[in-house]
Formats: structure tokens, sequence, C-alpha cells
């Protein structure tokens, strides 16, 4: 490979604490030192004027849906939708059909990875078996096959006694657990926030307290077991407030936030429209406000978009009945880079570093850095150019997006993986 | 005034002079349901679709009367009858009623807010004949008609509405009709079905049945909706009853003339006492009654027929 040279680019490393116009040097796939004078000269030159230079991109919660579900996303179309939006690391969660709860459905994930990601995917597995929450998977297994965190997202373990002995199994490979913190006795028939929004539509609420009690419930046995657990996609006021406490105490518990629970409200669910329904919901104002605080005061560690594709008649459906979930790798950038950087004053770097340093820091991954040796594994990103979003005309194999149609800021212009050019801004050409 | 609206999905966004006009032409109508030929032509050549997809026995009857009395062509078909049973979807069988040449939808569904889904979908007419837990428009306005018919204005008037408000339709919609009519709503009943997160409806919530029945002078009581609740709601029917059922010693807390309503279908002995729901207070079966009429204007009104040329008839 040639010596790329990049210049003139604002480059934001948080791990090395740099913000500053410079340069980047990349050398058979990964950044390097300045090559001497001679070696410059041959270099292939970047000009990236105007442009924000940061690591890769990294998002541990997506759903790629393969194997199983591939009518709805595959890991050749998620990793193009990814790259697409920055991302160069994804963490693929496991409820998939069949559930990867066994090494060879991790093999299989990594086999299709190898074969048709343009990014690098890294799997999960799930915590129990079937992901039914009666007896623990074969994590010892899971963690032979190459997975790096156990979860069983999409659902949460409800027997206290099961997710004691899941953290203290796991804990013997030091693998983190990710909850989907939701107590599902409190959330039968729920689709929406519980509150003024359910209560004037007719639908079926999903209290804040369902969120706090698992959250509280995780604190306790990761306090209790020294395991590392982390809460995703946190919603609820006050389970960030929980995790704060337990944080200060020195617990070894972690949290992350969506793009769509800081930019979007239960209001938003007022014409029954099935792109705004996820779960967790969206929730109040005064939760939206607790979730970015969290994020500034770094109760709430990281980004991630729990990125959900669902094929267009899945979503047309009555409310009630469509299925939980949005896309977010193409958006979640411009997203994020409009309300917490420009609506809210976080810096650029603070926001670069929720995307990149920090989750690849929690799971450790090899990413979310550009120093020498190094993967090559880059964006080049124009935060205020506006471009139009149609997730039609997307990278997804689905459109379910909130964001679709909508005028977005923040455009990526280039993605590297291993120093290799895999999205020019317009297209994937890896 | 003009009528502009073809779809009737909420009582929520209609305007008070919208509920007005309906009343109106219902009232004119009421006086066509007492000749001996209770027929007019307004709507003949239509068709309506019922398509009910939620169990109903009274409200389907009415809006098929109602259609009837117009002399629209009617066609019911309900869950069990219906390819949604086969795994179609909401949007296809809508549509195919709509390819079959249908002029409007009549559509019951428990999953709130399909109506206004079909709305978007469909070139016709929809109307709401109860979505889920969401609005029971039709409901709401026989309800106030009733009321007013009785009353008069209900400018200030205390209404209380009592039983399971959570999870009722004309619960909602009862409450967006009254508030516009300028009624004082007290939702009463036990914590547990009548949050204090309704308040936002800009009503009172009130779980002392004394303070709220004293003095008022319509109670709307609900049947307490088992299919539509888990076990953990309240402890047993004999609770309720003990607690919130209405009987004689309770009404004897209402203002003397007050008027004592139910939706049906009652659960005798469970929110009422017999004893009430046959009572001369009662106007239960008048609200069936006004059912009819409040459902022709709706029909009407929607299928783009003109208030002005619905003249009472003396």
């Amino acid at each position: 490979m040639p010596l790329l040279h990049l210049t003139n680019a604002r480059v934001i490393d948080p791990a090395a604490k740099r913000d500053a116009a410079g340069e980047l040097f990349i050398r058979d796939g990964v950044f390097v030192a300045r090559p001497s004078a001679a070696d410059l000269k041959k270099a292939k030159k970047i000009d990236a004027a105007g442009l924000v230079a940061a690591p890769g991109l990294v998002d541990i919660h997506v759903h790629f849906r393969e194997p199983g579900q591939t009518h709805k996303e595959t890991i050749e179309t998620g990793s193009r939708a990814a790259a697409a939006g920055g991302f160069t690391s994804v963490v693929c969660m496991p409820n998939t059909a069949p559930v990867a709860d066994n090494a060879g459905t991790i093999q299989l994930i990594k086999d299709s990875a190898a074969r048709s990601s343009c990014i690098h995917v890294y799997p999960t597995g799930c915590i129990t078996v079937g992901m039914k929450g009666q007896s623990l998977a074969p994590i010892g297994s899971l963690k032979r096959a190459g997975v790096i965190a156990i979860t069983d997202d999409g659902d949460c373990v409800q027997s206290n006694e099961l997710m004691r002995r899941a953290c203290e199994y796991a804990k013997m490979f030091g693998l983190p657990l990710m909850d989907h913190c939701q107590d599902h006795s409190m959330t039968v028939g729920a689709v929406m926030n519980e509150g003024q929004m359910s209560v004037k539509l007719g639908l079926k609420g999903w209290p804040n307290a369902a969120e706090d009690l698992i959250v509280a419930r995780n604190c306790i046995l990761s306090e209790y077991t020294g395991a590392h657990i982390h809460m995703q996609h946190l919603s609820s006021r006050n389970a960030v407030e929980i995790l704060r406490r337990a944080k200060a105490r020195g617990v070894r518990v972690t949290g992350e936030a969506c793009p769509h629970h800081i930019a979007l409200t239960d209001e938003a669910l007022a014409t029954y429209d099935t792109h705004f329904k996820m779960n967790p919901p969206l929730r109040t104002e005064e939760d939206r406000l607790a979730i970015i605080a969290g994020l500034k005061d770094g109760t709430i560690d990281i980004l991630a978009t729990d990125h959900a594709p669902h094929t267009p008649d899945e979503k047309d459906r009555e409310f009630d009945l469509a299925p939980n979930g949005i896309l977010g790798l193409e958006t979640a950038l411009a997203v994020s880079l409009e309300i917490l950087v420009r609506k809210n004053k976080f810096k650029l770097a603070t926001l670069v570093d929720l995307w990149t340093r920090k989750p690849a820091q929690l799971l450790g991954l090899p990413a979310g850095t550009l120093a020498e040796g190094a993967p090559a594994d880059l964006v080049l990103f124009d935060p205020e150019a506006e471009w139009l979003y149609d997730a039609k005309k997307g990278f997804s194999k689905s459109a379910n997006s909130p964001w679709s149609g909508q005028k977005l800021r923040g455009q990526v212009k280039a993605t590297y993986v291993s120093g290799k050019l895999v999205f020019d801004g317009k297209k994937i050409v890896a | 005034m003009s009528w502009n609206r073809r779809h009737l999905l909420t009582l929520e966004e209609l305007s008070l002079a919208e509920i007005d006009q309906i009343h109106s032409v219902a009232t004119a109508f009421k006086k066509v349901l007492g000749r001996s030929v209770k027929k007019i032509p307004a709507l003949r050549g239509k068709t309506i679709i019922n398509l009910f997809l939620e169990p109903s026995t009274r409200t389907r009857m009415a809006f098929d009367m109602a259609a009837k009395r117009l002399s629209a062509d009617v066609i019911s078909f309900d869950a069990a009858s219906s390819s949604t049973t086969k795994g179609e979807t909401l949007r296809d069988t809508a549509e195919n009623i709509a390819a079959l040449g249908a002029d409007m939808i009549v559509l019951r569904h428990n999953c709130a807010g399909s109506p206004l889904y079909l709305s978007k979908i469909l070139g016709i007419p929809v109307i709401n004949a109860g979505d889920g837990s969401h609005e029971h428009p039709t409901q709401g306005l026989l309800d106030t008609f009733t009321m007013r018919e009785r009353l008069g204005s209900l400018k200030g008037r205390r209404v209380v509405i009592l039983g399971d408000i959570l999870f009722s339709r004309v619960a909602r919609s009862n409450i967006h009709a009254l508030t516009k009519l300028g009624a004082n709503v007290t939702l009463c009943g036990p914590s547990t079905l009548v949050p204090h997160s309704l308040e936002s409806l800009g009503v009172t919530v009130s779980h002392d049945l004394r303070s709220a029945l004293a003095d008022a002078e319509v109670v709307m009581l609900l049947r307490i909706q088992h299919e539509r609740q888990t076990a953990t709601m309240f402890p047993s029917l004999g609770e309720y009853t003990s607690m919130f059922g209405l009987n004689q010693t309770r009404a004897s807390w209402l203002h003397p003339k007050a008027i004592i309503m139910h939706p049906g279908p009652i659960n005798r002995g469970v929110e009422i006492d017999s004893s009430l729901a046959d009572g001369e207070r009662s106007v239960i079966l008048d609200q069936v009654t006004n059912g009819i009429a409040v459902r022709m204007a709706c029909l009407y009104l929607c299928a783009g027929g003109a208030p002005e040329s619905v003249t009472p008839v003396d």
C-alpha cells in the first residue's frame, strides 16, 4: 500500500488530547510517524481542508440481523451503512435467528463478516440459552469463539439469581455484560413511554420505573460480584441518577445513550408514527435533558446507535403491532452534532470521544485512536455541511428512520478502514 | 357554516363549532326517527362498510341502523370472518374494501391510532367506531347530545365519570367533548385505573367518591373492562363494588336532578345497582336511541352532506 499523507485537516484524537490543525500519515494500514522527506514526496496526498479527521467511529450496539433476518439487514448492508455514517468498528447484538448463544453461530457471523463486511465487526453472545432467561449460555465457549461481551439485548434477564451467576461466571473470562434494562412484569403490552402522552393516545405505557429497577439491580449485582455491567440505551432520568451514585462509589458499571433519546421525546408519537417506536421508548423532555446531562458529566460513558432495521412492510402497521427499533448508523453523527455540540455546547472533541476512544475502551477494541501503530481507521467529516437524508436511498437494507426526508447538518466525506478508503462521501468503494 | 371534514377520528381534534354542528344535525335526524316512515334518502347509492375487528354489538348495530335510516347500503364484517385472521394486514384489507367500491369505512379496532392510519391510506372517509383505549368519538358525541337534551347548556355543569378510565376510549372522547362544551369534569375511581396523569387532559382526578359525587349533575359509569386488564389493577370486583359501585345511598349525594349514564354494556350489581340503572334518573336507554341520530349525523356530514339541507321536521 502506498504511503498516504493527509493534510490540512482539523485532527481530533481524544486519546492523545489532540485537537489542532495537522496531518496524518498512513502506511500498510496503520498510522505512522512523519516519514522521511524522500518518502513523503512519493506519498499520495489527501487534502482535507475544512474537514475534521477523527478516529473511525465505534458503535457498540447494532443489529445486523444475520443470521436469519436478512430481509431487514445483512452484515454486508449494515457495514455499508456504518461506513457511510463514519463508523469503522461495530458490535453486533446476538438476537438473530437463531440467537447467537453458541460458538457455531458466532463462527457463522465472523465468517460472514470476513467475507462481506467493509468495516470491523465484533460479535456478542447471549447471556442465556436461547435468550430465554432461564439458564446460562455456554459463555466460556462463546468467549473462545470470539465474543467481546455477552448480552440478551432486546430482552432482559429477569431472574436476579441468574443475572448474579452470569456476572460471576462472565467475570472469570473478563467479559462485560451488556444489559437491556427492562422489568418485564411492569411492561406487559407496553408500546410507548408511560405518561401524559400515553394517557392521551390510549397506548399502553412503559414506565421509567421498569428501567430504573433493573439499572439499580445491575448496580447492586455489579458491586456484589465485581463484574462489569454496561447499561444499554439509557432513557430514564432516574436511571441516570442511579448510575451516577453507583459510579461515585466505584462500582464497575457503565452506560450508553442513543441519538434518538437525546434528540426526541414521546411528543413525537402524536400521530402514531411507527418510526418513533423503539424500546426503550422515547420519554419526556425531563428525561431527555437528564440523558444529556449524564453524557456531559461522564455518568453516561458513550453514545451508541441501537441501529435496528425493519422492512417498510413490518413498520407499516397499527402502532401496537409494529416492531420496535429504528436505523441509526447513517444519521448518528449529524444528529449528535446537532444536539450535543450545537444545542448543548459540548466540545467537538468531547463528541468525538463519545463515539471513538470511550466505546473502544469500554469493550477493549483496537480502535478509537490515531496513535502511531494503531489501525488506520479514520473518518473525515464536515461538521457544517448540510445534506438531505433519504432513508430509501441510504445504505441500509431498510429505511425505518425518523429522520428520513430531513435536512441534517454534519456530513461524512470519507471513511477509511485499516488505511483503505471504503466510503468516499457518496458511495462505498471497498 | 359548512362541514369540512371527511374523517371522524377523534373528538380531540373537533372544534366546539363542529360538535355543535353534529348535534344540530342529529336533532333534526332524531325528529325523522320519530316519524312513521323513519328513512330518508340522504345516502342512497352509497355503500358503507362496517369493519369491526373487535367484538361489538351495540355500536355495530347502531351504525348499521343509522346507515340504513339514511338509505345507504351497508356491509358489516367482523374479525372472525375477515381475512385478518388469515394474516392479511389492515392496509391490505382496507385497500381491498376501497377497491370494491365502498364509499366509507366505519372502523372498530383494538389498536389505538388505527383509524388515523387508515385515513392516511384510503381515499374514502374513515369513521372511528372505537380504537383500543384511545377514542370512541360517536359515543362521546351521543353522550354529550343526551346531556344537552336533559340539561341544556353544559357550561359549568359538574360531570363525574366513574370507573375504569385508564382503559376507556369512551372516557377520553367524553373528556374532550365535555371540556370543549365547558363542563367541569371529575374522574373518579381507584387510583390504579384513574392515574393523576389524566389531569393533563384538563379534568380533575379524585379517589374520594363522596366529594366527587356531591352535587354532580351527571354521573357517567364505565364498565370495568376485564378483557384489557391484568390482575394487578384492583383486588376484586367485590371490592370495586364496595368502594366505587353506585348504589342508592351514594346516588343520594348527587344533585337532586342529576342524571345517570352508562355507555353499556352494564355489569349489573358491579358498577351500578339494578334499581338505579332502571330508575327514573337513568338515561341509559336514551343514550342508545340518541346513538342512532348522532351516528346518522356523523355519516351524513362525513359523506359530504350539507348541514343546512337537513331541516327539522315539525
